[in-house]
């Protein structure tokens, strides 16, 4: 089982993506569960939302604690919430910021494998909003194989109707900027 | 036949009363059943549900309505939560008095105080007696099927009883997953039209709802609890047809790798399938541990659940409410009563988890096993426990 934890802030989106992914997921005929963390959450405030996909029916009903993968969709939450504290030692970190890999690591002390990825500025440029839920997408699959591309056209279709295409091509191109490096031993 | 998809469960669940051809929903919205009725109002106002939406302003006005709905002959529908609930409490039992087929999803939420909008099964333990057919279900596939299914329990002409369906607030409401749809054509055969015995017509005149005399009142309420026992011959009938039909089966009380276990946990609703990944772990581990899923709460299948624990030496009952000040938390103290006139009847002890959405994991069902264990080889200091309470 692969276990997605997502950090954001209300309003981020955060909540969608782990909607479109298990929906994706399941297109390919998986077994996946997509979920909000369930707090009084208001717009700008810290949200987890959480994915698992299996190859069987899943049976858990409590949140990730030792997620094998966390996407922070805001890098001012890594102070305030320390997400990678409880990762597996072996688990992927895929981040929004305008740092380098390197910059990064320094930075907010990461030591797992690190994905990174420019998603505001791409956002910006693609969507024309620094909404960068669906960004982030890309920088995922970069980094994991949790889902296939094509898989989350339908979905993206289906929650953004004539939106879809913008935010399709916004993950594609974070797909291709995104840059990966393996753990720090 | 049918097609797989993902998809948030309360979504699934307003699709199934959808497919149940629901004619007239009045509903209040309430945090976690609020996507459930969101989308059957859109639907009805795109035109993809030919049914009444009453809008209202409190869920006591929600089953006033849905009770004067259903008197006239129309399938009727509405779920609610937590306080929601507890607002319609003195509605419910005429519902169930006047033999109106309602059906009702309870999205199970903890009641207030303090302020809560988180899961437990506080809500629906504190309307236990409301007379009403009630069932838990445990993921969003279970939550779909019941769904359809209640209809045609609820409106069989030996039952005429409403009946709630019982899903956890937002551990499976808000949760996106993978379920089995069915299609228009196997619901339309599986659940023909509502056809009432009575119903309010101004051409056809009839009293609903009179006052009883002293010398008549008991003999009402016994008609109500031999009709409601005897429902669960029905509500197995239902649930068997349902099986043909979609190879899903459901059981009035479900065993989990139960055979020959010295040990059995029970638990209700989404406990059930977290409880079956610890007893797949203890088993791996030598030990005699199996589960017991209980799914029908009312009508209590009193025989089902005596053949299914009288085996065991120990049974763990966990309940997600409290009873303050009573002799056991609702359920434990239902199994212990249940058990009682055995002969020969397995020890119980009792644990309160998941209260105002605390987690419960598998991890919490094994330590709860080692603490029982432990509990009863010294001599359990309590009746029952609040699990992992600090202070």
């Amino acid at each position: 089982m692969l276990e997605i934890r997502f950090h954001g802030r209300g309003g981020q989106g955060a909540v969608t993506s782990v909607e479109l992914l298990a929906t994706a997921a399941i297109e390919e005929g998986k077994f996946a569960q997509g979920f909000p963390s369930f707090g009084p959450e208001r717009r700008g405030a810290p949200v987890l939302a959480f994915l698992r996909i299996d190859d069987h029916h899943i049976r858990l009903r409590c949140k990730i604690a030792n997620p094998d993968v966390i996407l922070i969709l805001d890098p001012s939450l890594i102070r305030i919430q320390k997400p990678a504290a409880d990762l597996k030692p072996n688990g992927i970190i895929v981040l929004n910021t305008n740092k380098t890999l390197a910059e990064a690591r320094q930075e907010y002390g990461l030591t797992h494998t690190l994905a990174v990825v420019d998603a505001n500025q791409i956002a910006k440029q693609v969507l024309g909003v620094p909404i960068t839920n669906t960004t982030m997408l890309g920088a995922l699959l970069r980094a994991t194989d949790c889902v296939q591309l094509d898989s989350l056209k339908g979905p993206l279709k289906e929650r953004f109707g004539p939106m879809a295409a913008k935010n399709i091509a916004a993950l594609e191109e974070a797909y291709k900027k995104t840059v990966v490096e393996e753990a720090k031993s | 036949m049918g097609h797989r998809k993902g998809m948030e469960v309360s979504i699934a669940v307003s699709h199934a009363v959808a497919l149940a051809r629901a004619e007239a929903i009045a509903a209040y919205p309430i945090t976690p059943q609020t996507h459930i009725v969101e989308h059957l109002s859109s639907m009805v106002a795109n035109g993809e549900l030919e049914a009444e939406f009453v809008n209202v302003e409190s869920e006591h006005s929600a089953m006033s309505a849905c009770i004067g709905m259903s008197a006239t002959g129309a399938r009727t529908y509405t779920a609610t939560s937590s306080q929601g609930l507890a607002l319609m409490h003195e509605i419910l039992f005429i519902a169930s008095a006047l033999r109106l087929p309602i059906v009702m999803t309870v999205a199970n939420r903890a009641l207030s105080g303090p302020l809560s909008i988180w899961n437990d099964h506080s809500d629906i333990m504190a309307a236990k007696d409301i007379g009403w057919i009630q069932i838990f279900v445990k993921n969003g596939q279970e939550a779909f099927d019941h769904t359809v299914m209640a209809f045609k329990i609820a409106e069989n002409s030996k039952v005429l009883i409403p009946t709630i369906i019982n899903m956890d607030g937002f551990i499976l409401t808000h949760v996106v997953e993978a379920m089995e749809f069915v299609d228009q054509d196997l619901v339309d055969k599986f659940l023909p039209p509502y056809s009432p015995r009575h119903s309010l017509d101004p051409k056809s005149p009839v009293t609903m709802g009179a006052f009883a005399m002293p010398e008549i009142y008991t003999e009402v309420k016994m008609k109500h609890q031999v009709t409601l026992m005897d429902s669960q011959q029905v509500i197995t009938s239902v649930w068997d047809e349902w099986a043909k039909l979609t190879g899903r089966a459901y059981q009035p009380v479900e065993r989990y790798k139960a055979d020959n276990a010295s040990t059995l946990f029970l638990t209700m609703g989404c406990l059930g399938e977290v409880a079956e990944l610890a007893v797949d772990e203890l088993q791996a581990a030598g030990e005699s541990v199996g589960l017991i899923e209980l799914r029908l709460w009312r009508p209590f299948p009193f025989a089902e659940l005596r053949a299914a624990l009288a085996g065991a030496n120990l049974v763990i009952i966990c309940d997600r409410a409290l009873s303050p000040g009573g002799a056991a938390p609702p359920v434990l103290a239902e199994v212990r009563s249940a058990l009682y006139a055995l002969s020969h009847r397995p020890q119980t002890l009792g644990y309160i988890v998941g209260l105002g959405g605390r987690d419960v994991s598998p991890e919490s069902f094994k330590d709860i096993y080692a603490k029982a264990r432990m509990e009863i080889a010294q001599g359990p200091s309590q009746e029952f426990y609040l699990y992992g309470v600090r202070g």
